[in-house]
């Protein structure tokens, strides 16, 4: 077994060293995410967009006459795996990096690619701090930040609902935290409504009746959720058993199949902000149908914004005319490209300009976009 | 006062299966002092079978309470074999081995039976058939205590009252008593004690399925990783009531759940678990064997 | 023959029995699907025909060899009677520095920021062995005093801007005050009871992590932790990885030397006639609380310190690394290192971190061969791979005592 062990590590040690010794001549486009692990879900369409459009460009002749190639690396979406994995691309020579998945690692590998003069488009990383806080010139992402889909869904709450008393909750994450405490900054902001409960929930907990309780006995008449579906579902699901009539609000992390499934009927009537429906976007249907043609399949979540990323990318570096780091940043914040997100530019942050959210209605078990 | 009811009412249903969960715990506990990790688990896995035969059941056409039934009782099967399994392969080789040594196979057997699931079934949360319909008599207090909770009561109600039973008045419940008094004794006069110590497990299984079940048909899903949490609650309802004391995991698993409730209702949830563990240290430093544990005197 | 043979029906035929829920069905109540997966009852049943033969050997041969030993036969495997070998270990030792010392030159980066990460959970192995190897006390939430170092530089360095080196030793510290804090409550329970509370200590500090928010940064973490400086120059990112690849052996060496005059000392031996026997430990005069609370103590100074590196060598720190996932890991390194032997440990962290990177095709299955081979290291080989070298007295005829450990 011992030796087993030392053969098996010397070879893959050999391997990951062969593999290293790489040619000058192409263009290296890395792409990071989680590839394994329970996350995956999340990872592997944005990777499948990346190798669509490298298989397409590459037919075309490439880019600056090169060749371009993939170096994918999978992080788990762990920050401690991300640094690994952003370490090894850089040593691999990536000359820009589609990735990561998730913004805690996003976080976390960033200043690898910061020292290394090395542009990173995320598809998906929305914390918002990635690029408010000035801190990583070399980001971009081709999603909305989350600051814009809680905006979007107080004003529907004031505006639309007219709600006056709300209660904001969350699910102690990075995510659902971040998105109920920017929910209650812009709260505060109005003083047509009152944040009557702000508190965080444990996720795995057996249930939330004492909560749902809080939520009655402070007549909220919303609910503002910041976190994912299985709390989602969790939390309606109690609502109605204990005849809570608050109205559900809350983000991209819920508007999934498993919310409307899970949930059932007591989804119904919830509000969710999601991306803005990308069908009429004609680029976004060829990317669809080749994505479909080539894996049989629909394509999960990020893919559109993933194929976006290595489109704009790659623009980038052909625009740029190297990939010289000040070159394709500039190329990135001043060009306007055509992607299935719709026609993009970077502004002076590294947020799409262009890119946004809707507000989706749960109606009849689907989710119907409100204009 | 509508508000205190319905955290009290919360808090109990909540307690009630934390109360069959620790069960397993404590019998195991008390006959072979093995902190059966893996027990969590056994849980997850009834709820997962009674998924997996409601599925069938709906998707083939049938539906309502008959439902709930079989896939209570195929559950309950399921666990029960699996505890059994458990105890045969990763604790019994190891009896009579230091004290560490059964509880970090257990810790693995946990771990291996988490992870089993998530690669032969799935990461997802998959929806429970909604299988306890809304009693009309109940309609008026729904707002505090609904049908599932009623459910969930009188279940755990009668599987209290059948096990006490069990352990009083049957044989195997007399062997079981015998053993965890004194195991080389009750072996002296004729208890089988590996069949009590297997039975110990089934029946500790069977009572977390029954758990299981109750909680998948309540919250309406179901994951392979319900089972830790689960079980680490559960378990320290059990360690707070006493452990090794049947009436204790009862009474532990009440205290637990109206502790959750209360501090979540009146304080605030941010910190709950912290509340539930500080109970724990709490009780633990004041009455080191729990609220109604026995102080047992080492001998030497 | 024809016995082993039914026996091993009976298992196949109780695993088909066992698993055709969860193997063979696969409902899909989102979609309203029935996965039928017949073939896995195949491969069950072959599987565990096959393992129970295997089974039936493992366990007649270890009965075997407690036979043996009681007999007082040796039952010492090749490489533990190389390793009791002392100018042998040396030599060995000396090497495996070099090797150590010369594996960034050879490498590239990732390789070597691999193996700072491994090298961190060798410290952590080393550390929590102290608890569970030496004193005997089971803790469940060694990865606290791991998150409390980590979170104290973290904290003090996005504040104040203190640097690395002030904060190596201040991690440590801060680490073993919780240690203590957390520890002097708790001494009076036993080895269970103790488990249990130390697992919900790791939860507590991770919720707390998540909800004091204005000191913590709540889930969203602290980003842009300094790396340690080296007298003030600018380092490249290679570089920088070698620096604390070289800062991760130092302190493996430390670590390695005091825990190996510790386990050596008065207060080592204390710790390991505790975990034989507390009764009799307490009978012989030994002060049982200062034992334990030290032992706890200085298990927490280690995971502090480590905590420090850790936070500066990934720059980027989130509640989310310190779950109970990472406690099992590091007892696991402990456990199937042996318990109490420093070389089995280092062992037990290399194969453990270093494998799941290099074979990432088994990812998936990564944590069920984890679990499993916690339980079947127990039944099969509960001394881990090396087991801890004991001193051993032997009384020659004359007063004469040799030392053979």
């Amino acid at each position: 077994m011992k030796k087993m062990t030392v053969l098996i590590s010397t070879l893959a040690l050999a391997l990951s060293l062969s593999a290293t010794g790489f040619a000058a001549d192409t263009i290296k486009l890395g792409v990071a995410g989680p590839h394994s692990g329970d996350l995956a879900p999340y990872g592997i369409p944005a990777m499948k967009a990346a190798q669509l459009v490298v298989k397409q460009v590459n037919a075309k002749g490439g880019v600056l006459g090169k060749q371009v190639e993939l170096l994918i690396q999978d992080d788990q979406c762990k920050p401690e795996i991300a640094t690994n994995t952003a370490t090894k691309l850089v040593s691999d020579g990536a000359d820009v990096v589609l990735g990561h998945i998730c913004s805690g690692a996003t976080k976390a590998a960033l200043g690898i690619y910061k020292d290394a003069k090395i542009p990173v488009m995320s598809p998906s990383a929305t914390n918002p701090a990635l690029t408010q806080s000035g801190d990583y010139p070399n980001f971009f992402r081709t999603i909305a930040s989350d600051d814009i889909q809680a905006k979007l869904a107080v004003e529907f709450a004031i505006n639309q609902l007219g709600i006056e008393k709300v209660a904001v909750l969350h699910d102690k994450g990075d995510y659902g935290k971040g998105f109920a405490d920017f929910a209650k900054k812009y709260l505060d902001q109005s003083d047509k409504i009152e944040v009557v409960l702000f508190e965080g929930v444990t996720p795995g907990a057996m249930d939330y009746s004492s909560i749902v309780q809080k939520v009655r006995r402070n007549k909220a008449q919303a609910l503002i959720f910041g976190g994912y579906h299985p709390e989602a579902s969790k939390l309606v699901s109690q609502m109605a058993r204990k005849r809570v009539k608050a109205i559900f609000i809350s983000d991209d992390g819920v508007k999934d199949d498993s919310f409307l499934k899970v949930a059932g009927d007591a989804a119904d009537g919830a509000y969710v902000t999601g991306p803005r429906d990308l069908s009429t976007i004609p680029l976004n249907a060829a990317a669809t149908a080749e994505f479909k043609a080539e894996y049989g399949a629909e394509p999960g979540a990020f893919f559109q914004e993933g194929y976006a990323a290595a489109l704009a990318l790659l623009n980038g570096i052909e625009k740029a005319g190297s990939t010289d780091y000040d070159a394709v940043t500039k190329a990135l914040r001043s060009e306007y490209v055509e992607t299935p997100v719709g026609k993009v530019k970077f502004d002076s942050r590294g947020d799409a300009e262009g890119v946004g959210f809707s507000m989706y209605k749960v109606e009849n078990g689907a989710f119907t976009e409100l204009k | 006062m509508d508000y205190f009811l319905e955290l009290f009412f919360g808090g109990l249903t909540r307690g009630s299966i934390y109360a069959l969960i620790a069960l397993g715990y404590t019998m195991v506990y008390g006959i072979i002092q093995l902190i059966n990790f893996a027990h969590g688990e056994i849980y997850m896995i009834g709820a997962f079978v009674a998924l997996i035969v409601a599925g069938v059941c709906t998707i083939y056409g049938l539906s309502g309470v008959a439902i709930l039934i079989l896939a209570g009782a195929v559950a309950i099967v399921y666990a029960a074999a699996y505890g059994y399994t458990l105890e045969k392969i990763a604790y019994r080789p190891l009896r009579g081995s230091p004290r560490l040594s059964p509880l970090i196979s257990a810790i693995g057997m946990s771990i291996f039976l988490q992870n089993y699931v998530l690669l032969v079934q799935t990461a997802d949360y998959l929806p429970f058939p909604r299988l306890i319909p809304d009693f009309a008599f109940m309609e008026p207090v729904a707002h505090i205590i609904g049908s599932p909770e009623l459910v969930i009561l009188v279940t755990t109600v009668v599987t209290m009252i059948l096990l006490t039973l069990l352990i009083k008045k049957t044989r195997v419940g007399k062997g079981m008593r015998a053993t965890q008094q004194d195991m080389n004794m009750a072996r002296l006069v004729g208890v089988n004690v590996d069949r009590v110590i297997s039975m110990t497990f089934i029946i500790g299984s069977a009572l977390a399925a029954i758990a299981g079940v109750l909680v998948a048909s309540y919250i309406g899903q179901v994951n392979f990783y319900i089972g830790f949490l689960a079980g680490v609650k559960a378990f320290t309802a059990a360690v707070l009531g006493g452990i090794g004391s049947i009436p204790g995991a009862v009474l532990g698993g009440l205290v637990l759940g109206w502790a959750e409730s209360f501090s979540a209702g009146y304080i605030s949830s941010d910190y709950e678990d912290v509340f539930t563990f500080g109970l724990l240290v709490l009780i633990l430093i004041l009455r080191p064997s729990g609220i109604l544990g026995k102080v047992t005197k080492q001998k030497v | 023959m024809w016995q082993e043979f039914k026996q091993s029906i009976v298992v196949s035929i109780w695993f088909v029995f066992l698993t055709f829920p969860l193997m063979v069905v696969r409902v899909n109540t989102m979609e309203d699907l029935v996965e039928w997966r017949w073939m896995n009852i195949a491969w069950v049943a072959i599987a565990s025909f096959l393992l129970s033969y295997l089974w039936r050997y493992m366990l007649a041969r270890k009965q075997v060899r407690k036979k043996v030993e009681e007999e007082g036969g040796d039952t010492r495997s090749k490489l533990q009677i190389m390793l009791e070998n002392e100018s042998l270990r040396f030599k060995a030792m000396g090497v495996l520095l070099v090797a150590a010392l010369v594996y960034p030159q050879i490498f590239d980066t990732y390789q070597t920021t691999i193996m700072i990460s491994a090298l961190i959970y060798v410290v952590l192995g080393l550390g929590l062995n102290i608890n569970v190897g030496l004193a005997g006390m089971l803790d469940l939430g060694y990865v606290a005093f791991f998150g409390i170092g980590a979170y104290t530089f973290g904290i003090l360095n996005h504040h104040f801007d203190v640097g690395f080196w002030m904060m190596l030793p201040v991690g440590g510290m801060v680490g073993c005050l919780f240690g203590v804090i957390l520890g002097f409550p708790i001494l009076r329970l036993r080895g269970d009871y103790l488990a249990i509370v130390t697992l919900g200590f790791g939860m507590i500090l991770k919720v707390v992590l998540e909800n004091w928010g204005s000191l913590t940064f709540g889930p969203s973490g602290i980003a842009n932790i300094d790396k340690p400086g080296l007298f003030g120059l600018d380092l490249s990112l290679a570089n920088h990885t070698i620096y604390i690849y070289y800062i991760m052996i130092a302190l493996v060496v430390f670590t390695i030397i005091v825990t190996n005059r510790l386990k050596n000392s008065r207060v080592g031996r204390a710790w390991m006639a505790l975990r034989e026997d507390e009764v009799a430990c307490i009978a012989m005069g030994i002060d049982m609380a200062r034992t334990k609370l030290s032992a706890y103590a200085l298990g927490a100074f280690w995971a502090g310190m480590i905590g420090v590196v850790f936070a500066s060598k990934t720059t980027f720190i989130n509640p989310a690394s310190f779950t109970f996932m990472e406690s099992a890991i590091i007892l696991s390194i402990v456990v199937l290192g042996g318990m109490g032997s420093i070389l089995g440990v280092i062992l037990g962290a290399f194969i453990l971190i270093l494998l799941p990177e290099y074979m990432r095709a088994f990812s998936e299955y990564r944590m069920l061969i984890f679990g499993a081979s916690m339980t079947l290291m127990m039944i099969f080989r509960p001394q881990g791979l090396i087991s801890g070298l004991r001193q051993t007295y032997l009384y020659k005829g004359a007063k004469e005592e040799i030392d053979n450990g």
